[in-house]
């Protein structure tokens, strides 16, 4: 258990940040009335969000190992424990997550007006799932949130998402379920093989057998590819971003999309690092398959979400590139895009929920021309959109700079391949720009819409000043994971050993 | 007091048998049922320790035994709580559908003690035959009249399977020259390379494979789970097949030594079951026939326990049944509330449940949840470590075959959650479900997150049973 590093000033902080969600969860069960679960919801984010700054500032960015580590006995018989920690490579997505959930609360203030207690109770219960998937250091830990997340989103879609409400949750739902299920079998295998362990620090880099290791790959690549979306298995994402309502969008965008990349980083790459270099090429590949076909469909689209979900495919075609491409910058500009990805594409799902408050309709033709009549809000709309395509000076440029630098180090011909894809997110955020703003000589009459409300100045400022703050200053940023994708690019290279050859054997 | 639960059951069939005499009207015969369904409950909890052999050793009292008893009395005490009303049942006959139900769940009792062939034989049709007689006892309105027919199926594989079980009691007489199972045991295990010593044990199980309705013994489930009354199904899918595991854990558990052709029917069992009963259930629309193919794939799970031939094993296959019966009545509870009338519960009439009734809607979602295995509840804990267990003894194929099947079924567990609250209700009067319909499944529910959340001291007390029965 070396690979924990307890806190002692801090000793619990990441069970409360897991735990004070679930709890107030269940405290809202009992009180049904909306305005206290819209008030309860916001004031049990916002604590959440305002304990879990101490992670940042006590966070030791020399220090390789898990911090804020707490160790439980949980199920002795099957040698489970409740293990939790976070390192440099989870840091920022926990962050991510409880500073957008308040956010995605007040985003719901007045979009949700049915069974406000119940849905709020599923933000709540969502906020801890996600928390405890980036924290959890225990594979069955870590499996039951990830799967038990799909319930409170599957009825966030479900009962508050749009016309075809139906046919996307089930489709989300069986996706991403029947793609983690070969995961099962693999913790079990994993299991079996380190001496009954579920600790997942201490499965990573042992001598599996290169066929288990291309099992286990195939496995791990299911379900996170799924997740991620990678092309060909996005087809969910853009049912399920459409039709849930705006809190659903930015959490799927912003948190849960993350998850997949953030499982190839922290499962596919330690415990397979042998199946990862032969096969890297192949995701490489899909990779930039995704960019281009996001880039494609998104400028086709004439519904904003799905202009949104196509260009996450694209976005997150991107941070896969980086993650696959196995060097300091291609990594270290991933889960920056993972972040950026997170801020922009959540701000974006959350500028369309407001037209559609007011329009009540996601076409692209009835929100043209509005800039006239709501200047606030295209003025958040253009920084939102000139961060989304990687414009200089906002956070996106950041990442995706550090990807393609990390790409060109890997190889031309690839980086090339991904240019067209940049080239693509600028063309449909500005066409979605253009018409939102100007639109033409046909545009519906507008003039009854009304601008931002204070409220949702304040749901979109913060997404702002992060859009600048990690566009002008992303250092600190950097520092934070550092060290840890430096130990994972090292060990991983440790392992590559013999493999390289054979894999260049068989690009060649 | 080693035979208290039995005696209070015998007693309790009595006092019902003389209301029956009387005239006593539907909701004075309800209060009794019920009382004395709490009263045999307890009488069971106060026998748990319990120790010693009766009737010539042919009835063993142990900690293995009285657990089951526990179970098998609570689960009575929910399902008499459930179906309460007893809507589809005429009122003239309520009295004699408690005695048969009081009688079968002492066959079923008498049966998890029975360690000798003939005790578990006469046991067994004790429970079989009340059992036989509740089905048809759906009132019906005489429109359709297929609680008969379900009647006839059920007895007639009910009886298919036990000639199957005596044959093979015989063989097992025959090699052995006992019919006390301990003396049986131990000299079949030197048997087990023999064809004969392996016949017999497959046709034993038969016996006990029909009752938890396992692959090839199946085919009466969805015509007897449609046919019968809502609580009597939700009767036959719970109770008997506590006291089906209870006694396939025991003669399982004899195998020892080379066993290996046993164990690859098992697994072909297993995965058959699944197979079919997840792929049958897809395409149901009555959720009665759904659950009753859901419960025949649920019974392949719990082989899977069973083939590892390991105390820990076996242990994953009692807290999966238990999980399994809880989790079941949870979804019986909802489908005797939302039927006003006692008909059958199509999948469609549930459409909009969330909004009738807020309480009963979650019950059901958690329920099938639980069902298909999702965690963090008791049915993902129980696949989970039937999964681990199977993994541990090398068998990767069927574990991966397993989970493909866990897969298959999100779907049609996920469907009837989607009706239940996606869809607009077609009808939008309010259920009322009564204060004692909501403590019980708000019982059930806690019950359900808690064996999934903490599951170790369950583990652990499944453990000391399954060990106490050596």
């Amino acid at each position: 258990m070396d690979q924990l590093l307890f806190n002692p000033s801090y000793p619990h902080i990441l069970s409360t940040l897991i735990f004070l969600p679930l709890a107030g969860a269940l405290l809202l069960l009992f009180i049904n009335n909306d305005f206290f679960a819209r008030y309860w919801a916001l004031g049990i984010t916002a604590l959440t969000a305002v304990l879990s700054l101490p992670l940042v500032s006590a966070f030791d960015i020399s220090s390789t190992k898990f911090q804020f580590a707490e160790q439980v006995s949980w199920i002795d018989s099957l040698n489970i424990q409740y293990v939790i920690g976070v390192d440099g490579i989870s840091i920022l997505l926990v962050m991510l997550t409880t500073l957008i959930m308040p956010l995605c609360v007040l985003a719901s203030w007045t979009y949700i007006k049915t069974r406000v207690q119940p849905f709020m109770i599923c933000l709540l219960v969502m906020e801890t799932a996600m928390l405890g998937v980036f924290m959890a250091l225990d594979f069955v830990l870590f499996y039951i949130l990830w799967e038990a997340m799909l319930i409170p989103m599957y009825l966030l879609i479900g009962i508050w998402g749009g016309p075809r409400k139906i046919y996307a949750s089930i489709k989300f739902f069986l996706y991403t379920l029947a793609g983690s299920i070969m995961l099962l079998v693999g913790i079990i295998w994993l299991y079996k093989t380190n001496n009954y362990s579920f600790f997942i620090p201490d499965m990573m880099w042992k001598d599996y057998s290169l066929t288990a290791q291309i099992y286990l790959f195939i496995a791990f690549f299911l379900a996170f590819a799924i997740k991620v979306p990678m092309f060909p298995f996005h087809t969910w994402l853009p049912a399920a971003h459409v039709e849930a309502p705006t809190a659903g969008s930015v959490i799927l965008a912003s948190v849960l999309l993350k998850m997949g990349t953030y499982g190839f980083l922290r499962f596919a790459l330690p415990i397979t690092p042998e199946a990862t270099t032969l096969l890297m090429p192949y995701v490489l590949w899909l990779s930039i398959a995704g960019i281009i076909y996001g880039g494609f469909t998104a400028i086709a689209q004439h519904d904003m979400k799905k202009l949104i979900a196509y260009s996450s495919v694209g976005h997150m075609g991107f941070v896969t590139l980086g993650i696959f491409v196995l060097n300091i910058n291609g990594v270290e500009g991933a889960i920056l895009q993972m972040i950026n990805h997170g801020i922009t594409t959540g701000a974006l799902f959350l500028c369309v929920g407001m037209i559609y408050e007011r329009t009540h309709s996601r076409e692209l033709r009835s929100a043209t021309g509005v800039g006239k009549y709501m200047p606030v809000f295209v003025t958040f709309l253009a920084f939102f959109s000139l961060s989304s395509f990687g414009f200089p000076g906002t956070n996106s440029f950041v990442g995706e700079f550090m990807i393609l630098a990390g790409t060109f180090k890997y190889s031309t011909t690839l980086a090339l391949a991904a240019i067209p894809g940049a080239v693509l997110a600028a063309a449909y955020m500005l066409r979605m720009l253009q018409k939102i703003i100007w639109g033409g000589t046909d545009n519906p009459d507008q003039s009854w819409l009304t601008d931002l409300n204070m409220r949702e100045m304040v749901t979109l400022s913060p997404f702002l000043f992060f859009v600048f703050w990690i566009g002008l200053s992303p250092q600190p940023f950097i520092d934070l994971m550092h060290s840890s994708v430096v130990h994972l690019l090292e060990q991983f290279h440790a392992h590559q050993g013999q493999i390289v050859a054979a894999a260049d054997l068989i690009i060649r | 007091m080693q035979f208290l639960p039995e005696l209070a059951l015998l007693g309790a069939s009595l006092a019902i048998f003389l209301v029956s005499l009387g005239t006593a009207n539907a909701t004075k015969i309800k209060t009794i049922a019920m009382g004395l369904g709490g009263a045999v409950f307890v009488a069971a909890l106060l026998s748990i320790g319990a120790q010693g052999n009766l009737f010539y050793d042919s009835y063993k009292v142990d900690l293995y035994s009285q657990i089951f008893k526990i179970l098998i009395a609570g689960a009575m005490l929910v399902v008499l709580i459930l179906g309460r009303e007893l809507k589809d049942i005429k009122e003239t006959v309520h009295p004699e559908y408690y005695l048969f139900m009081f009688l079968g769940v002492l066959g079923l009792m008498m049966l998890v003690s029975s360690i000798e062939l003939l005790a578990i034989f006469i046991a067994l049709e004790l429970s079989s035959f009340a059992v036989y007689l509740m089905v048809p006892m759906r009132d019906d309105n005489g429109k359709n009249r297929f609680q008969m027919e379900a009647g006839i199926k059920y007895l007639l594989f009910g009886v298919t399977a036990t000639a199957f079980m005596l044959f093979g009691m015989s063989y097992m007489f025959g090699l052995t020259g006992s019919t006390h199972l301990p003396a049986v045991i131990s000299a079949l295990s030197q048997m087990y390379t023999q064809p004969a010593a392996v016949i017999a044990m497959m046709m034993v199980l038969a016996g006990f494979f029909y009752k938890l309705a396992l692959f090839p013994f199946h085919f009466w489930v969805p015509d007897v789970y449609e046919g019968a009354s809502n609580e009597t199904t939700a009767f036959i899918a719970s109770v008997p097949k506590l006291a089906a595991v209870a006694l396939l854990i025991r003669l399982v558990s004899m195998i020892t030594g080379d066993g290996q052709i046993i164990t690859t029917l098992l697994m072909v069992c297993a995965i058959l079951s699944m197979f079919y009963g997840n792929l049958s259930a897809l395409v149901q629309t009555d959720i009665k026939r759904m659950l009753g193919f859901s419960g025949i794939a649920h019974a392949g799970f719990i082989l899977l326990g069973l083939l590892t031939f390991q105390i820990t094993g076996y242990a994953n296959a009692l807290y999966y049944i238990i999980g399994y019966v809880i989790m079941n009545l949870a979804c019986f509870l909802v489908i005797c509330a939302v039927s006003s009338k006692g008909e059958n519960v199509q999948i469609s009439d549930l459409s909009g449940l969330h909004k009738r009734s807020p309480m009963l809607a979650l019950t059901l979602a958690i329920a099938l949840f639980a069902l298909a295995g999702i965690p963090p509840f008791v049915g993902f804990m129980g696949k989970f470590m039937l999964l681990a267990g199977a993994l541990k003894q090398g068998y990767l194929l069927l574990v991966i075959l397993a989970a493909i099947n866990t897969a298959i079924a999100i779907f049609y567990y996920l469907s009837v959650v989607r009706v239940t609250f996606c869809s607009e209700p077609e009808n939008t009067t309010p259920l009322s479900s009564s204060l004692f319909t909501n403590v019980t499944s708000v019982v059930l529910l806690l019950l359900i997150i808690v064996m999934g959340v903490v599951p170790q001291q369950f583990i652990d007390l499944a453990t000391i049973t399954v060990q106490s029965m050596r």
